[in-house]
């Protein structure tokens, strides 16, 4: 491997880690709220939007994040709707994202016990206050680790984001290649990159979930 | 003395089981009531619907001379004037003791922080769990969840208390430590509406007892005749069920 090299690549790399974590994250912001939304109306059967959110959640579950973003990104201009390649990757990933939150978080609204539920209605509480101070606080922590793995996911995900010509991490090391063939060097630094991109969430990741789980289930 | 709670004539319907048929009942302030009776006879569906956690077909509930009825859109008022402890004492497991005893005097009455926290460590202290105020639900024993749950009922100020069946999943040297706190309570003039199985514990802290069974009550008395005098056949065998002999 030639030092050289990794350090000519590193700027380009550097820029793409930069596109890459912003889209990524913005897209994880955008699929919590999705899911939020989605699974709060789905766990409470609420009439027209629960179905539709079920609609959704089975349709973006089960295409792959590629053809999505085709859609988005060849399709919505079609209709007039000019999209420029970032908002398509966020909203691509915020979507897809969104229906796998959605059941980690249902999941999690359907673990916690309805006496939990009467038993803050009886103590006075508003059947809002019942949900934001004790079911949604408690599913998320049961729900913890289902949405770290989400999280780690679709930050891996933005790799398909090349497809759509974003300058993310996976399009710079397939252009590097593409130009001069220093296959070693561009991929070691690609996987460098995911790692540090990652390693970090799945450290903070493990150390939410030891705390808050821990001090609700003991484990 | 003035009534508390007045009950008319309720019934509850789950789909054709008929779980409440006509149930009359009236509490003074300051009177503990003891409900008995086989299990599914209505007396846990009777305490949840006082507090409109389940919607009555039929009858009135009135507490303080207001009618509670889940269109009611003072629920929240209502719920506050009644305490309940359940069974599984429903902690909230996301939340240290001080936590649970503050939350809903915090958000539901907007009050001073400072003021219930410290209202919650004297009433900790009282029930001897002082030490556990920054632990969580599942660091404690069920005995010791039971009595959080207990005090935090009494937080929001209830003029009654309804407490069903709270000691029927605990173990037996666990069942004092919340019934004397219970006893306790008693002692000192609280309104309660009580459902339990301890029919020994019952006798010693209710001013009446009432046996409940095919969703009517059956039977009402203060405990000596209750227990001593049972006049109906069906509590009769209801008490003899508690009592073993060796042939």
């Amino acid at each position: 491997m030639n030092v050289d090299v990794l350090y000519s690549y590193f700027p380009k790399y550097a820029e793409a880690f930069i596109l890459t974590v912003k889209i990524g994250w913005l897209g994880i912001v955008l699929a919590l709220v999705i899911g939020i939304f989605s699974a709060f109306v789905t766990h409470f059967k609420i009439p027209v939007l629960g179905k539709i959110a079920g609609a959704y959640v089975e349709l973006f579950r089960n295409t792959p994040l590629l053809v999505q973003l085709f859609f988005i990104y060849f399709g919505l201009p079609k209709i007039g709707l000019s999209i420029s390649a970032e908002s398509c990757g966020i909203l691509g990933l915020g979507l897809l994202g969104g229906s796998y939150m959605s059941e980690a978080i249902r999941s999690g609204l359907d673990a916690v016990s309805k006496l939990q539920t009467q038993t803050a209605l009886a103590l006075g509480m508003t059947r809002l206050q019942v949900f934001l101070f004790v079911i949604f606080p408690e599913a998320v922590t049961l729900s913890l680790p289902a949405i770290i793995a989400n999280v780690i996911f679709l930050l891996k995900e933005t790799s398909v984001f090349s497809a759509i010509s974003l300058m993310d991490l996976m399009f710079t090391a397939k252009d590097l290649i593409g130009l001069y063939y220093d296959t070693t060097e561009a991929l070691f630094l690609l996987v460098m990159f995911y790692i540090v991109m990652l390693l970090p969430v799945s450290i903070l990741g493990s150390y939410a979930e030891k705390k808050y789980r821990y001090r609700m289930l003991g484990q | 003395m003035s009534k508390v709670l007045e009950i008319k004539e309720i019934t509850k319907n789950y789909e054709d089981i008929n779980v409440l048929d006509g149930v009359s009942l009236s509490v003074e302030y300051g009177e503990v009531v003891v409900i008995v009776g086989p299990s599914g006879c209505g007396k846990s569906t009777l305490l949840r619907c006082l507090n409109a956690l389940e919607k009555i077909d039929d009858g009135e509930i009135l507490l303080d001379g207001e009618l509670i009825n889940p269109g009611n859109n003072n629920l929240s008022r209502v719920r506050q004037k009644i305490g309940m402890v359940f069974q599984s004492y429903e902690l909230f497991p996301h939340k240290t003791v001080l936590q649970n005893l503050t939350l809903a005097p915090l958000h539901v009455k907007k009050a001073d922080k400072r003021e219930t926290e410290k209202e919650a460590l004297m009433l900790l202290e009282r029930v001897g769990l002082l030490s556990k105020k920054d632990s969580y639900p599942r660091q404690l024993s069920g005995g010791q969840k039971q009595r959080v749950a207990i005090i935090r009922a009494l937080m929001m100020h209830p003029e009654v208390l309804l407490l069903d069946e709270i000691t029927a999943a605990l173990d037996p040297e666990m069942v004092r430590e919340v019934l004397d706190v219970v006893l306790s309570l008693a002692k000192e003039g609280r309104t309660m509406l009580i459902v339990t199985h301890e029919l020994s514990f019952a006798r010693a802290v209710a001013d009446r007892m009432i046996f409940i069974d095919g969703g009517r009550i059956v039977e009402e008395a203060p405990p000596s005749d209750f227990f001593e005098k049972p006049k109906s056949d069906r509590l009769r065998k209801f008490l003899d069920s508690f009592s073993y002999e060796k042939e």
